[in-house]
């Protein structure tokens, strides 16, 4: 039932509020220890810090500009072509509780849910890097996502540089995601980016998702063996960003999106 | 019987909260497939210790707050913890007298039902799990036996919990 429908998912939110004062002492030890070499960190740190992030905050401005530019060149382009243009998605910021689940899932838990924030379940979840997964439950104070590397979570992409557009199916491994159904003579090769495709509705187009790290072209068998490695950082982000994706972006498609917004993907 | 007076009820609640809390707490992932049913164990003893006061109600519930804290589906944990409960139950007066090793070995075999119907669970969910991996906590959970065993049986004589 529960795998299903949403039914039940009322009755789990409402234990969820029960859980949620343990889980915030588990996870309280884990703010603690980051409060406290925070606070007792040396000054020389802090400089040399505060100087390297200014460096990458100069670079990352000067980033921006060309990006500017370039949007509004896109945009203007787009207009030529009578295309719908793309406009930012709207993004909250999150930080994961260190508590752990079920030792068969990847699954993370976000200090975030839908008693202040509108979240819905199938929201995807990004890091700095790239897309780290999506949410599958919402509770009032927390939720949970499933990352990517899940053996059931199921990403559509496409590779940058020619836009083959492909899937990449969790392994389990925190490192490793495999691109499935890819046939022998397929363009693809090590180093290549994987991007969101967007279709399936349910993440934002052109968010960069995994690097091709190994092919393997075995003739006797009818496609390519081809992982890829996560560019978000699954296992050490702290932060995670929460995107609500916009309807302009959606590719165009024969059969429209359903909103995915109430619906849950399994 | 009538006349027995129940006590002591918050430190069967507290131990069940502080194996939830350490259920999550997070381990490195190199132990972290060797975490043992911490619940299983609090419901194994109150249920051999109070049978006619732990039994499968307290079970489900505890095993649904598993589920919850978990976040898998719910029930599945509930439905196993009342399958070893009822299991306790109904030996809870031969295990009694066994020697604590002894006594480790059925636990084993309790968490070892336990951990298949939960895998039978997520197979029918077609969730992937390694079988002889998911295991790992049958060995470890059977070494936590006796030290939990000392240590509840001490809380529960210096709290007269009956």
């Amino acid at each position: 039932m529960d795998h299903r429908t949403n039914y039940v998912q009322n009755i789990r939110s409402g234990l969820s509020v029960l859980v949620y004062p343990l889980q915030y002492i588990v996870n309280a030890p884990a703010d603690i220890s980051g409060w406290v070499s925070e606070s007792f960190s040396s000054r020389g740190t802090l400089l040399t810090e505060n100087e390297n992030l200014r460096t990458q905050n100069q670079l990352l401005k000067a980033q921006l500009q060309k990006l500017t530019f370039i949007e509004s060149e896109n945009i203007n382009l787009r207009n030529l072509l009578q295309s719908s243009k793309r406009v930012g998605e709207r993004i909250l910021i999150g930080e994961l509780l260190a508590v752990s689940l079920d030792p068969f899932k990847r699954q993370v838990v976000l200090d975030k849910g839908n008693a202040n924030d509108e979240l819905y379940a199938g929201q995807p979840l990004l890091d700095a890097q790239g897309v780290m997964g999506k949410l599958v439950h919402v509770n009032p104070f927390t939720s949970t996502a499933l990352l990517i590397t899940d053996p059931n979570h199921v990403l559509p992409v496409q590779v940058s540089r020619n836009g083959l557009r492909t899937i990449a199916i969790g392994t389990g491994n925190d490192d490793r995601l495999e691109i499935l159904h890819l046939p022998n003579n397929a363009d693809i090769k090590v180093g290549d980016l994987l991007v969101t495709s967007g279709l399936g509705c349910v993440f934002p187009a052109g968010y960069p998702a995994a690097k091709i790290t190994e092919v393997t072209i075995n003739t006797s068998l009818p496609f390519a063996q081809i992982y890829a490695e996560p560019i978000a950082k699954l296992d050490r982000s702290r932060e995670v960003l929460l995107v609500w994706p916009s309807a302009e972006n959606r590719p165009a498609m024969q059969t429209p999106c359903v909103q995915a917004t109430s619906e849950e993907q399994p | 019987m009538k006349f027995m007076e129940h006590r002591g009820g918050g430190i069967i609640i507290l131990s069940f909260i502080l194996a939830l809390s350490l259920t999550i707490i997070p381990l490195p992932n190199m132990i972290e497939g060797l975490r043992p049913e911490f619940v299983s164990l609090t419901l194994i003893y109150w249920c051999m210790a109070l049978p006619n006061r732990i039994g499968l109600g307290s079970a489900w519930t505890a095993g649904i707050f598993l589920d919850v804290m978990r976040d898998t589906l719910l029930g599945q944990h509930a439905l196993a913890l009342t399958l070893v409960a009822f299991f306790i139950l109904q030996l809870h007066q031969r295990i009694r007298v066994f020697p604590l090793w002894q006594q480790a070995i059925s636990i084993g075999v309790m968490i070892l039902i336990q951990i298949a119907l939960v895998l039978w669970i997520k197979g029918i969910m077609s969730e992937k799990a390694d079988f002889w991996v998911a295991l790992l906590p049958v060995l470890t959970t059977s070494l936590f036996w006796p030290p939990t065993f000392l240590l509840m049986r001490y809380l529960r004589r210096y709290y007269q919990v009956s």
